[in-house]
């Protein structure tokens, strides 16, 4: 029984960064933009999160910092994809290698210093439930912000008319500009929500996570993330599904290899990807009259005027 | 015209060469190094020798190093840039820079090339590394005096001999004091994901294991355990930082005596190309301090790291028994060879775990 709630426990931790990351993408692309930066945008909030957090002291302006870190990096993202037309894939591509540099920069003077990592909620009585009591009530604050945040955005998605502005403007850009909205002002916004996300997953990573920094520390999440988005078909309550499907089987192949399971680990690490192009295969098999990517993701649109 | 111009080359060909000699009169040396030089392991133990280096010999070289340098085919591009920035003798500091710098070696035969734990070699290309084994076989110790469950727990990066050698000495070691050890083992497949080697971590002390070991390069083992209160040992460098009632000790890499001599060998003219794999004896790695564990136990670890450096024990001492049961074959008298430790791709007898790929 307590195995079964750590491994919950270990799930959650690992799935969260992943999230939280992936839902503010699974935006910028419902408006029509692919940003491939999201390692970069991520390790930059990583760094400047643990910055704010050891100089201020807390992990809450810790998180601020990784969020305005975030949200900076992709506004050069959208001066240049949006701003100058310039192609997506290119600049993202551009925009994490540029994340990678400049997390190391900014992180150089705090290599080897630790902080107090995010506090856990404890409810007495509550949190001491067996098996579910410290995966309901145990968490940390970035844990219930995930899930809150997905739930924001499936609500603004579908039950909002801006939702379904954005979503216009990531299927068919001519008639969103036609009918008068404006695209690209849209789609900014809609950049700087994934960049957001994105520092705020970085973030995490040093301040719950594994409370030290170092440069690098993301180890490709960032690319898992946008791997979700597709994973998901672009729909929020799939994407939970994905994030938390990915965080247990890499957590289980731990596990699996300290019970000795003779399954070869080079495998068994690779099974969270394999089961990533399992379900798309299903996915793409199956079609029903869900959606699949916005028709125009990834394409330049300069308005005419 | 044309007479004044070749003049002109000339004079600049000449203030070219006088001022490459007075820049000679301080040896050029090169680091190629794998990381960013504060990646708190590996990478940051090399550039802690280079500043000892410079230290000593500071007055007579001029240091140069290039971080972050992909292993592999880039690698060569880097060390090339070295070469033409007239560095004279050149350490290339990772396993995945050994055909490139062999590469490089081969076009530029007078420049000295020194490459971390590989095994191939030119006239102007040594080999170096380090017998870490030895130290495991400390800890191995230690981990079996300190474990109340009986339970230890490994995280392993790739299952290539270094790694396989580690834990076979670990658990030999372990087996002296508790012959009933355990060990769980856990391949994270990377050198360097701070989040999964946590990961790791937290499923092997969720599955009984007390004293964590790590064979990849993070501090986030540790800090989990100490999270915990459980028992770890550091990994290439200092982390008591990250787990001050936690670590027990750590496999330091002490690079500097080596880069000292060889220097002192290329400034003196005297550099030849060698294979060198320092144990204790030789201090190509070191121990950190033992701390957080009773006298009793931190004296056996002493003993062991004193009769390690005199050879009067040997890690690997016959009969190494596989897990087949049978007795592996003894090449080095009374003890496993250089080659046999060198190629290890077995665990020995008391090891649940199959081996992945075998």
């Amino acid at each position: 029984m307590e195995l079964v709630e750590a491994i919950i426990l270990a799930v959650l931790a690992a799935s969260t960064p992943l999230l939280i990351a992936a839902t503010g993408e699974l935006v910028t692309e419902r408006s029509g933009v692919l940003n491939l930066g999201v390692e970069g945008m991520m390790i930059v909030g990583a760094a400047c999160g643990f910055a704010g957090a050891w100089l201020t002291g807390s992990i809450f302006i810790g998180a601020l910092f990784g969020i305005v870190a975030g949200t900076l990096m992709s506004l050069v993202f959208a001066l240049m994809a949006l701003g100058l037309a310039v192609n997506q894939v290119a600049t993202g591509l551009a925009l994490t290698i540029l994340g990678v540099g400049l997390s190391g920069l900014i992180g150089a003077g705090f290599v080897g210093e630790r902080i107090t990592p995010a506090m856990h909620l404890y409810i007495p009585s509550l949190t001491d439930m067996p098996l579910i009591g410290r995966v309901l009530f145990g968490e940390d604050a970035f844990v219930y912000f995930s899930i809150a945040l997905v739930i924001g955005v499936w609500w603004f998605l579908y039950r909002t008319r801006a939702g379904l502005i954005l979503r216009a403007c990531g299927d068919n850009h001519v008639s969103a500009h036609a009918l008068g909205y404006p695209v690209l002002r849209i789609r900014t916004f809609a950049v700087m929500f994934g960049g957001a996300c994105a520092g705020l997953a970085g973030a995490y990573l040093p301040l719950a996570y594994t409370p030290f920094f170092i440069p690098g520390m993301t180890a490709g999440r960032g690319w898992i993330a946008l791997a979700l988005v597709v994973f998901s078909s672009w729909r929020p309550g799939r994407l939970v599904v994905g994030a938390y499907l990915f965080g247990a089987v890499t957590i289980l192949q731990l596990h699996a290899q300290g019970w000795g399971v003779g399954i070869p680990s080079q495998f068994m690490s690779a099974l969270p990807y394999l089961a990533t192009v399992i379900v798309l295969v299903l996915l793409s098999r199956a079609r029903t009259g869900g959606s699949t990517a916005p028709a125009a993701l990834g394409t330049v649109f300069v308005p005419d005027r | 015209m044309r007479k004044s111009l070749l003049a002109l080359a000339a004079g600049l060909l000449l203030a070219g060469s006088v001022s490459a000699a007075s820049a000679a009169d301080k040896l050029k040396v090169g680091f190629i190094y794998l990381g960013p030089i504060g990646d708190l392991g590996w990478t940051y133990q090399h550039d802690l020798a280079r500043q000892a280096l410079v230290k000593e010999l500071g007055d007579k070289i001029e240091t140069t190093y290039l971080e972050n340098v992909p292993e592999g085919p880039d690698a060569e591009r880097s060390i090339e840039q070295l070469v033409r920035a007239g560095n004279k003798l050149i350490f290339t500091t990772s396993f995945g820079y050994m055909d490139p710098t062999l590469k490089v070696a081969k076009k530029y035969p007078n420049v000295h090339f020194e490459h971390a734990t590989g095994y191939k070699r030119n006239p102007n290309m040594s080999t170096y590394s380090a017998k870490w084994w030895q130290g495991r076989y400390i800890q191995g110790l230690i981990a079996a005096k300190m474990s109340k469950s009986g339970v230890l727990g490994y995280i392993g990066s790739f299952p290539i001999p270094e790694v396989v050698s580690g834990i076979n000495a670990t658990i030999l070691a372990a087996q002296t004091i508790n012959p009933n050890i355990k060990v769980k083992i856990i391949w994270a497949n990377t050198w360097f994901d701070p989040g999964k080697e946590a990961d790791a971590a937290k499923a092997l002390i969720d599955q009984g294991a007390d004293v964590i070991m790590q064979h990849t390069d993070s501090p986030a083992a540790m800090q989990i355990a100490s999270e915990r209160g459980k028992l770890a040992f550091g990994q290439d460098s200092e982390m008591i930082k990250f787990g001050p009632k936690t670590q027990l000790t750590s496999i330091l890499d002490t690079w500097g005596p080596y880069y000292i001599e060889r220097v002192k060998a290329e400034l003196a003219g005297t550099w030849k190309s060698e294979d060198s794999w320092g144990g204790l004896d030789s201090h190509m790695f070191a121990m950190a301090p033992y701390t957080n564990m009773p006298d009793d136990v931190k004296k056996i670890a002493e003993d062991a790291q004193a009769a390690i450096t005199a050879g009067k024990l040997h890690p690997f001492k016959c009969p190494v028994v596989g897990q087949d049961g049978k007795p592996v074959e003894c090449k080095g008298g009374d003890h496993l060879d250089d080659g046999q430790i060198l190629g290890m791709n077995f665990y020995v007898k008391g090891i649940d775990d199959k081996l992945p790929g075998k």
